[in-house]
C-alpha cells in the first residue's frame, strides 16, 4: 500500500464544513428542493395529502411530513414524469439498466451535470487522484450513469481520461500496459477480472503500474478489496451512487477507508428501518434514503434505495465532515426479522467469509414452532474444510456459529451439510426459506 | 510408511452411511476396514480401501466430496498390555493422538494392526522407531490381511 497523503486533499472545501454549518446549509438548501419538488405532479399530489405547504415548509425539523418515493413511483411514471424543469431545460439523460424491459430515466440541467461533476471529483480526489494522472475508465459509456459520470470527473479533476469503455479485455489489458494509467475506474468485479486475463496473458497484473482503482456499481467485499490491492498492486477505494439521485458520486472513501464519506451537502441522508421506516442509532443497518438537495432537473424526496448499510458520523482523520456510509450490506427486499431482529442474508455470508475465506453455499431457515422465531443455517461443508478429524469439523462449526452471533446479533443454529445438497439455481441463489411465510418465490 | 485413508462427510439422518457403502459396491470396491465418528447432528466416515483413487473416484461420481488423509498402520503383538505399551510410548514423548481404529489381520500372524492418526505424524514416526514399535509399509499391512 501506497503511504498516506499528508495532506489529504480536498477537492471542494464543502467537505469540511463544520457540521453545524452543514446542517444550517441542509436546512435552507432542502426548504428549496422541495418548493422545486412542488412542481412535479406527484410530489404536489403528494404534498398537498399530508398537508404540506411547499412554501411554508418547516425545514430538517418537519423532514418526516415529507412522503417517501419509490423505484416503483419512478416507474408509474415514465418515461419522464419527474420532470421538475421543462424539457427545454434539459442538458442529459442517463438511465438506470432495468433488469425486466424498460429502464429508469434521469435527466440532467446543465447545472445538475456540473454539480454532479464536482461530486465525482471530491470522490475521485478523496481516492488519491491527482491533476497529473491518467485514468482507465472501463465503465460503459451510455445511458448508464457510470461511464460518463466518472469520465467528467476525472476532467474535472484536471487529470487525463482514458475512456476505454466496457469489453474486449485482452485490448484493455494492452492500453494499460502501453499507456500505464495511474488509475482504474471500473466495477470491482470487472477489476478481478482484468486480472485474470492479465495473467492468461503471461502478464503480471501488479507490474502493469496502476497505483490506484475507483471501483463502484455494485457491493462488495474487504476480502475482495484485499485480492484487488494484492493482484494489481493498488489501493482500491469504493464508492457509491445510484442514478436515481444522481449516479456515481454520491459518496465515496477517503485514504482513511473508514467508511464513505456521503456529499451531505447535496443529499440529505436517512438511515431507516425498512419495516418501521423509523430512524435506526448509527452504527446499525438501515435502508439508505436520499433527498437530493441541489438537483433541479429530477429531485427526489425521500427516496428508498432499497440498499441496507449502516452509518457512522463521528470524525475522520481526513478532516472530511460527511458521514461515513459502511459497506452496502443488503437489499431492504432481503431483510427478515428473526426475534425481533433485522437481519440481512449478507450479514451471514459476511460471517462465513469471516471463518472459511470464501462463501459457501448456504442456506437460512426460518421457523415458528410454538411462539418464538428459530433461524437455521445450513452451511455446505467445502472440499478443503473437509477433515477427517471430528475436533476440526466441530470447531468450525462453533466458529461459524459465534461470528454469525457477532455480526447479527442474535443466536442461529449452524448446522453443516454434506458438499452439494442445497438446492442450485441457475440464477440468483435462494439464500432463504421462511417457513412463517411459506416458500419464498424464487 | 502412510496409508492413505478415505474421509467422508455425513449428515446425521437415514441413508447417509449407506450412499457411499453402495457406491462402492457397485464398483465392486471391498472396503478393508473403516470408522465412523459421530456427533448428534454429522459424522465423519473414514474408509480403508485397496485403490484408494479409483475408490475417491467412484465417490466422486456418486457426487461426494472425499477428503484423502494419511494413517500411519502400526503392527503390535497380539497379546494383553501391548497397547497400552504403544500408548506409553506416545505419553511419554507427550505426543497427541487424534484418533485411531484397528485394521483386521489374519489371526494366524500373532499380530494385530492399528491405524493412527497423529497430531504430529513425523514425530510419531521418529518416536515409534526409536521404541522398536513395528510400522507397517501399506503392503505390509495388506499383506497381513489375507
Amino acid at each position: 500500500m501506497a503511504s498516506r497523503d499528508p495532506e489529504e486533499r480536498c477537492h471542494d472545501p464543502a467537505e469540511r464544513l463544520e457540521r453545524g454549518a452543514l446542517r444550517r446549509l441542509q436546512d435552507q438548501r432542502l426548504r428549496q428542493a422541495v418548493a422545486r419538488a412542488a412542481a412535479v405532479p406527484f410530489y404536489a399530489a403528494a404534498l398537498a395529502r399530508r398537508g404540506v405547504d411547499p412554501a411554508g415548509f418547516g425545514g430538517l425539523d418537519e423532514l418526516d411530513r415529507l412522503p417517501l418515493t419509490t423505484k416503483q413511483d419512478l416507474r408509474d411514471h415514465y418515461p419522464l414524469g419527474f420532470l421538475a424543469v421543462p424539457r427545454s431545460a434539459l442538458a442529459r439523460i442517463h438511465g438506470s439498466s432495468g433488469t425486466t424491459g424498460r429502464p429508469t430515466f434521469v435527466a440532467y440541467t446543465a447545472r445538475d451535470l456540473d454539480t454532479w461533476a464536482g461530486l465525482v471529483a471530491r470522490v475521485l480526489v478523496a481516492g488519491g487522484l491527482r491533476p497529473e494522472h491518467l485514468v482507465h475508465v472501463a465503465f460503459g459509456y451510455g445511458l448508464f450513469t457510470g461511464g460518463f459520470g466518472l469520465h467528467q470527473g476525472i476532467e474535472r479533476v484536471g487529470a487525463a481520461v482514458i475512456p476505454a469503455a466496457g469489453g474486449n479485455t485482452p485490448r484493455q489489458v494492452m492500453l494499460l500496459e502501453d499507456l500505464r494509467p495511474e488509475a482504474l475506474v471500473c466495477t470491482p468485479s470487472y477489476a478481478l477480472h482484468v486480472a485474470e486475463v492479465a495473467r492468461g496473458l503471461g502478464k503480471d497484473p501488479a507490474g502493469l503500474g496502476l497505483r490506484f482503482g475507483h471501483f463502484g456499481g455494485e457491493p462488495w467485499t474487504e476480502e475482495m478489496r484485499g485480492e484487488l490491492e494484492r493482484q494489481l498492486g493498488i489501493e482500491a477505494f469504493n464508492n457509491y451512487g445510484l442514478s436515481e439521485v444522481i449516479g456515481p458520486g454520491v459518496a465515496g472513501e477517503c485514504r482513511a477507508r473508514g467508511g464513505m464519506h456521503v456529499a451531505e451537502d447535496h443529499f440529505l441522508l436517512e438511515v431507516l428501518d425498512p419495516a418501521t421506516l423509523r430512524p435506526v442509532p448509527d452504527g446499525r443497518p438501515g435502508e439508505l434514503v436520499f433527498t437530493t438537495l441541489t438537483r433541479e432537473a429530477m429531485p427526489v424526496l425521500r427516496y428508498r434505495t432499497r440498499d441496507i448499510a449502516a452509518v457512522e458520523r463521528g470524525p475522520c482523520p481526513c478532516g472530511r465532515t460527511g458521514a461515513r456510509l459502511g459497506r452496502i450490506v443488503g437489499r431492504s427486499d432481503d431483510m427478515l426479522v428473526i426475534r425481533g431482529v433485522n437481519v440481512y442474508p449478507s450479514q451471514v455470508e459476511e460471517a462465513l467469509l469471516r471463518v472459511e475465506g470464501t462463501a459457501p453455499h448456504y442456506l437460512i431457515e426460518v421457523a415458528r414452532p410454538g411462539t418464538m422465531d428459530e433461524a437455521v443455517v445450513k452451511v455446505e461443508i467445502r472440499a478443503e474444510n473437509l477433515s477427517d478429524e471430528m475436533r476440526r469439523m466441530v470447531s468450525l462449526r462453533d466458529r461459524i456459529d459465534h461470528e454469525i452471533q457477532a455480526v447479527t446479533g442474535i443466536r442461529m443454529a449452524v448446522e453443516l451439510v454434506a458438499p452439494g445438497t442445497l438446492e442450485r439455481s441457475p440464477g440468483k441463489a435462494r439464500r432463504v426459506l421462511d417457513h412463517r411465510r411459506g416458500p419464498a418465490p424464487g | 510408511m502412510m496409508l492413505r485413508q478415505l474421509s467422508l462427510f455425513l449428515e446425521n439422518r437415514p441413508g447417509q452411511l449407506r450412499a457411499p457403502c453402495r457406491a462402492l459396491a457397485d464398483a465392486g470396491i471391498d472396503i478393508l476396514t473403516l470408522s465412523l465418528a459421530d456427533t448428534a447432528q454429522f459424522g465423519i466416515l473414514r474408509l480403508i480401501v485397496r485403490d484408494w483413487e479409483r475408490a475417491r473416484a467412484v465417490l466422486q461420481q456418486a457426487g461426494m466430496v472425499v477428503n484423502v488423509t494419511e494413517v500411519v498402520p502400526v503392527a503390535i503383538a497380539d497379546r494383553a498390555g501391548a497397547l497400552a505399551e504403544l500408548l506409553g510410548h506416545l505419553e511419554e514423548a507427550g505426543l497427541g493422538v487424534e484418533y485411531m481404529y484397528a485394521f483386521p489381520v489374519r489371526s494366524a500372524a500373532g499380530q494385530a494392526a492399528l491405524l493412527f492418526r497423529f497430531e504430529r505424524p513425523e514425530e510419531a514416526l521418529q518416536v515409534l522407531r526409536l521404541r522398536g514399535v513395528q510400522v507397517l509399509e501399506p503392503e505390509g499391512l495388506l499383506a497381513l490381511r489375507a
